[in-house]
């Protein structure tokens, strides 16, 4: 469903990867592991078409995603470092825009907040919340996106022994339910689906 | 319900969502909007005090400094238009978002003109007070205005796409987008200059128009263009 194919990017005289390839089906993660500086989140850019491959394709549901970028858009929940959630406003506000942004209508989710240790932070704004606070918010904005694929660049950070926990289980859940995961981290992931893994150097 | 119906719903809830959050966060951080207001304010009402009272060089000055500030209050505020979704990662989702870029950055230059540009323009009929100006011209230097500070908003967010990712980026910005604001100010300042005159001032408005139109249809496909560069 997601594959690539002669993925080569270079930074300047320094090659990231090159001739690399992929392909991932239902159910099925991509683990992308490496030192600090590897392309790890290089990669996901590029897979994402944040970043310009110098050579090589990225293909979603066989059509390759130069020029089907609504299709993997409209497919794709993205996490990365940067949560992409606005501070000033509240946890409510934020995920209510990326629901109308999908053309959808903003209702309260039952009882994902309360999963996710959100409950009664409701009207706060963000920067009032702790980083592993903001991140869970990320997290529940990911969850409500209903995307087939997620792309996460180190989704264990600044969580909790139990925020990780929860994080593998929702990964362990979305696999099961047919979605596909892509996820470069440092920490194990461990997930009873199929495991397909890139060792950049 | 047709796919198309649909498309078309989904696009218009996209542009709201985009326009609704950045009024939202205006409105949370007030001071982002009320600078450029303060500044063209100080601007249109120290001149008249360095010049002195002379009515006849007041109106003779007047369209000029009213348009002059209006065109650095904009440029002012434009720096930030993409700054903060740049520095906290919102810009990656709004291009990975399933709405088309150029539809998210026109909202955000929507916004940002109701947030920086449209208070200049409701202000102006004020400041035109201190520089005499005939109320029979205030219409028109607000119709001007309305033109004018919309095409700068629009043609300052490609300069504040090209310029997000750099370090002080807002000199830049400002070299990048005043030999394209020129055309703006020269036929803003002399359309209401003329019509104090007692001359037709059709001819610069027509123009205005024409030049509003052109921004908002290129504009938006230019500035993400731009985005999509400066973000990687």
């Amino acid at each position: 469903m997601l594959s690539a194919t002669g993925l080569r990017l270079y930074r300047g005289e320094r090659r990231l990867f090159e001739n690399l390839d992929f392909a991932l089906a239902e159910g099925e993660m991509l683990l992308v592991e490496g030192p600090n500086g590897s392309g790890k989140t290089s990669l996901l850019r590029a897979i994402a078409g944040l970043l310009s491959l110098d050579t090589g394709a990225v293909l979603w549901r066989g059509k390759t995603t130069l020029g089907n970028r609504q299709a993997l858009c409209a497919e794709m929940g993205w996490l990365s470092h940067r949560l992409g959630l606005k501070y000033d406003l509240s946890l409510v506000e934020n995920l209510a825009f990326d629901i109308r942004l999908r053309g959808r209508v903003w209702q309260r989710p039952d009882g994902l907040l309360e999963r996710l240790g959100l409950s009664g932070l409701d009207r706060l704004p963000l920067r009032a919340l702790s980083a592993g606070q903001q991140r869970r918010v990320a997290l529940a904005r990911l969850m409500l996106s209903e995307s087939k694929l997620w792309l996460m660049d180190e989704p264990l950070t600044n969580l909790d022994s139990a925020g990780q926990a929860l994080v593998r289980d929702m990964i362990e859940r979305k696999l099961k339910s047919g979605g596909l995961c892509v996820i470069a981290s440092h920490h194990a992931i461990d997930v009873s689906a199929p495991i397909r893994r890139i060792r950049l150097q | 319900m047709t796919d198309l119906d649909t498309g078309e719903s989904d696009l218009a809830a996209g542009l709201a969502a985009i326009v609704r959050r950045d009024l939202l966060l205006a409105w949370k951080r007030p001071g982002d909007a009320l600078n450029p207001l303060m500044f063209y304010a100080m601007v249109c009402t120290l001149f008249p005090l360095a010049t002195g009272p002379s009515s006849e060089q007041l109106l003779l000055n007047g369209p000029g400094v009213l348009w002059v500030g209006a065109l650095l209050a904009t440029l002012l505020a434009l720096h930030g238009l993409f700054l903060s979704d740049y520095e906290d990662g919102s810009l990656d989702q709004l291009i990975l978002s399933p709405q088309p870029l150029p539809l998210l950055v026109f909202g955000k230059a929507l916004a940002h003109w109701l947030v920086t540009g449209l208070p200049l323009v409701l202000v102006s009929p004020l400041l035109a007070m201190t520089f005499r100006l005939p109320p029979t011209v205030t219409g028109l230097l607000v119709l001007t205005l309305t033109l004018g500070t919309l095409s700068l908003s629009m043609l300052g967010s490609i300069g504040a796409a090209l310029t997000v990712g750099l370090n002080r980026g807002n000199a830049l910005l400002s070299l990048l987008i005043l030999p394209l604001a020129m055309p703006v100010l020269i036929f803003g300042a002399r359309t209401v200059s003329l019509a104090v005159a007692g001359d037709s001032p059709s001819a610069g408005v027509y123009f205005l128009a024409a030049y509003c139109m052109l921004t908002l249809a290129l504009s938006p496909f230019a500035t993400a263009a731009a985005l999509k560069i400066s973000n990687e």
